[in-house]
């Protein structure tokens, strides 16, 4: 395994793992410690391939007015699909609201990813018995979930781990500093996933913090920081499954800095072109993930331009049934606003949603038309 | 039955639930091996060990946030912030989560998190350890909030709180902590949340109190009998949910009501209350409401917070005012 130096002019605080190169090669020595066979190469590359082509339809859908604001993922791939193959179905996830991949990897529908992007809460439905928590749109306050909650396995003698998803922007809050130094002091089982994208919206990475990487910050910490080519599945992959053994373990948390780039904008709200120069999107698309993965598996003789063309048509069309769900989903009822406040709606509750419906009902059961 | 005071009775309740339920843990600064700065969770540590009484690093939304996490996966953690004005830096998380998770996720995940915390002024504390925040909690949808204002209830409603579904911030009148004991059963007992109490009854003007402006407000009604003057107090106990019934009921039968707070006039829990009798019971009324609060001001150190504070001579103030309508 190449363990090269973060940033050549200083000597770097925490290892830096890249096993793939952006030509698709890779010391056989090191991909063997992957203890991973063909079919999870092969899973790992339909995963990515099917997180872009919903990622690619979710964009598009926005801009013809069918989905509200939408978060791409694209360039992220490998970060995602890498990190969520290492986990077990009883861990659990803290997604921020970029890691539409990951969920769909625990089991989450794209139908119900579409939904809460098209703005309806029944989106954020996690069903029964998949761990994963809601998509979390303020930075950073997730990471104090993921600690409390892995800590809560801990104190009860499960042998759960919990992911927390985060980007760059978000190690600058102060829940970043607390759920870290928390899960430090109870040596809590919590892997603290940085997606290091480069911007927090417009603003890059140098603003948000002075230290030479985002991965060093655990030394403070009192645990472990690693830092891997977050467009690099296998080493995003290797550096994720032996922070969870280490923390199934005993061995408490460890922070992964996962350098890649945000390739699309911020949100559909956002225009990338004020903030950077293509030259530099230019330069990342160079080192896609999935490009990277492919050569891989070709140069293995394990992937053909057959199964490319296949998976292709199979991605496409997964995601051309899941729009099609979700443009059929029926017309939700005003109750849906008041009945998951309380377990028990409190009476003034229900006084307001009488005088809703009561309204509605002199108008023919909704709103006025104008 | 053991007399108790509030912070006895609170550590009370705290010993009962852990021994009934396994899972209860308390958390915060200086709670573990100090038994916390008020003693309110003394001897837990001793009995239940660090796992279960736990000091935690000096950071308020690092307990709440942990203890929504914790919450989340099958814990059922009782936090402490040490004083209410060190609550505001875990405000997000109670705002924007442990209020909002049973919504965000459609019921499939809830909050049993309790958030204590001593509350209001009386005490001569430093600046930022008198306040009476609880009108930010009423304003959240999601939340519960509960204050006790004796023993009795103290207990109660904090085991009420703890086997609660949702997130309760329960605010304790720090000022009474050690004023007066009380009898306090020994088995475990709920009195339930969302249940005001009369507690005295009387004909002519409704006193709407709660925490400590209770003993306050009795005094006041006290004064009252010389006057011929006969003073309904009620304990809210809980702020959310109101139990409004109560209130309403109170009001019909006497036409005229006085509300007393500890905190600021504006927006603050009295306006809510004015408004309901306004919506409820306006052609009941025989004068407008008259809200007897503190001022729109920070609250001062010192004596000076004997100026700020409604005490029992601005509250009879406020009941001739209601009377002279």
């Amino acid at each position: 395994m190449a363990v090269k130096a973060a940033m050549a002019q200083r000597e770097p605080l925490v290892p830096f793992i890249q096993i793939l190169d952006p030509e698709g090669m890779a010391n056989p020595n090191d991909v063997v410690e992957l203890r991973l066979k063909p079919h999870d190469f092969k899973a790992l590359y339909r995963w990515m391939v099917l997180a872009r082509t919903f990622d690619e339809r979710a964009l598009a859908l926005q801009r013809q007015g069918r989905l509200g604001t939408y978060a791409p993922l694209l360039g992220q791939e490998a970060a995602q699909v890498g990190s969520a193959y290492a986990l077990n179905p009883e861990d659990w996830v803290f997604p921020s609201y970029r890691e539409h991949a990951v969920l769909a990897m625990r089991g989450q529908s794209w139908v119900q990813l579409l939904t809460y992007w098209g703005g309806n809460e029944e989106g954020n439905r996690i069903p029964e018995g998949i761990r994963n928590f809601m998509i979390c749109v303020p930075i950073a306050t997730q990471i104090l979930h993921a600690t409390g909650a892995a800590w809560a396995a801990k104190i009860r003698g499960e042998r759960s781990c919990a992911i927390a998803y985060f980007g760059d922007g978000a190690t600058s809050e102060g829940d970043f500093h607390e759920g870290l130094n928390f899960a430090g002091v109870f040596k809590a089982p919590v892997v603290f996933f940085c997606q290091n994208n480069q911007y927090a919206i417009s603003v890059p990475r140098t603003r948000q913090t002075a230290s030479q990487t985002i991965a060093q910050k655990a030394i403070a910490y009192g645990f472990e920081g690693v830092q891997v080519d977050g467009n690099d599945i296998f080493a995003v992959y290797k550096a994720t499954r032996d922070a969870l053994e280490k923390a199934r373990a005993g061995g408490g948390p460890t922070l992964i800095e996962a350098v890649t780039y945000r390739l699309s904008h911020h949100t559909t709200a956002d225009d990338w072109t004020r903030y950077r120069p293509a030259e530099e999107v230019e330069m990342w698309k160079q080192k896609d993930p999935l490009k990277r993965l492919r050569l891989y598996l070709e140069k293995q003789g394990l992937w053909s331009e057959q199964e490319e063309a296949k998976l292709l048509e199979e991605a496409k069309n997964e995601i051309a049934q899941a729009v099609a769900q979700y443009e059929a989903l029926p017309k939700r009822d005003v109750e849906d606003i008041f009945k998951y406040m309380y377990a028990e709606m409190p009476w003034n509750l229900e006084e307001q949603l009488r005088e809703l419906k009561e309204y509605l009902a002199q108008h023919g059961g909704d709103l006025p038309t104008e | 039955m053991p007399q108790l005071n509030i912070v006895q009775a609170i550590n009370d309740a705290l010993k009962t639930e852990m021994r009934r339920d396994p899972t209860v843990i308390v958390m915060g600064e200086d709670v573990g091996v100090n038994g916390g700065v008020f003693r309110a969770t003394e001897n837990l540590y001793q009995e239940f060990g660090p796992d279960r009484s736990i000091d935690t690093p000096l950071s308020e939304a690092g307990i709440v946030g942990t203890a929504i996490g914790m919450a989340l996966n099958g814990l059922k953690p009782v936090a402490e912030i040490q004083f209410d004005g060190f609550m505001p830096p875990a405000f997000d998380q109670i705002v924007s989560h442990a209020a909002r998770i049973r919504w965000r996720s459609r019921g499939r995940f809830h909050v049993p998190l309790v958030i204590r915390a001593p509350y209001g002024g009386g005490i001569r504390a430093p600046e930022l350890h008198s306040e009476s925040p609880e009108a930010y909690y009423a304003h959240t949808p999601g939340l519960k909030v509960v204050i006790p204002s004796n023993p009795y209830d103290a207990k109660g409603l904090l085991i009420a709180a703890i086997r609660d579904p949702d997130p309760v911030i329960y605010l304790e009148p720090k000022r009474l902590y050690r004023a007066f004991r009380a009898e306090v059963p020994e088995e475990d007992y709920v009195v339930p949340i969302g249940k005001a109490r009369i507690a005295r009854e009387g004909s002519d003007v409704t006193l709407i109190a709660w925490g400590a402006m209770m003993p306050v407000a009795l005094n006041a009604a006290e004064s009252m009998i010389a006057q011929n003057v006969s003073v309904e107090v009620i304990d809210l106990r809980t702020i959310v949910p109101l139990d409004v019934e109560t209130v309403i009921e109170s009001v019909k039968k006497t036409g005229r009501v006085v509300i007393v707070h500890e905190a600021p006039k504006t927006c603050g829990f009295g306006s809510e209350l004015a408004a309901l009798v306004n919506d409820k019971a306006f052609e009941y009324l025989q004068a407008p409401v008259v809200r007897v609060t503190s001022p729109d001001a920070v609250i001062p150190q010192g004596r000076m917070e004997d100026y700020y504070l409604p005490d029992v001579g601005r509250c009879i103030t406020g009941i001739e005012k209601v009377l002279s309508y």
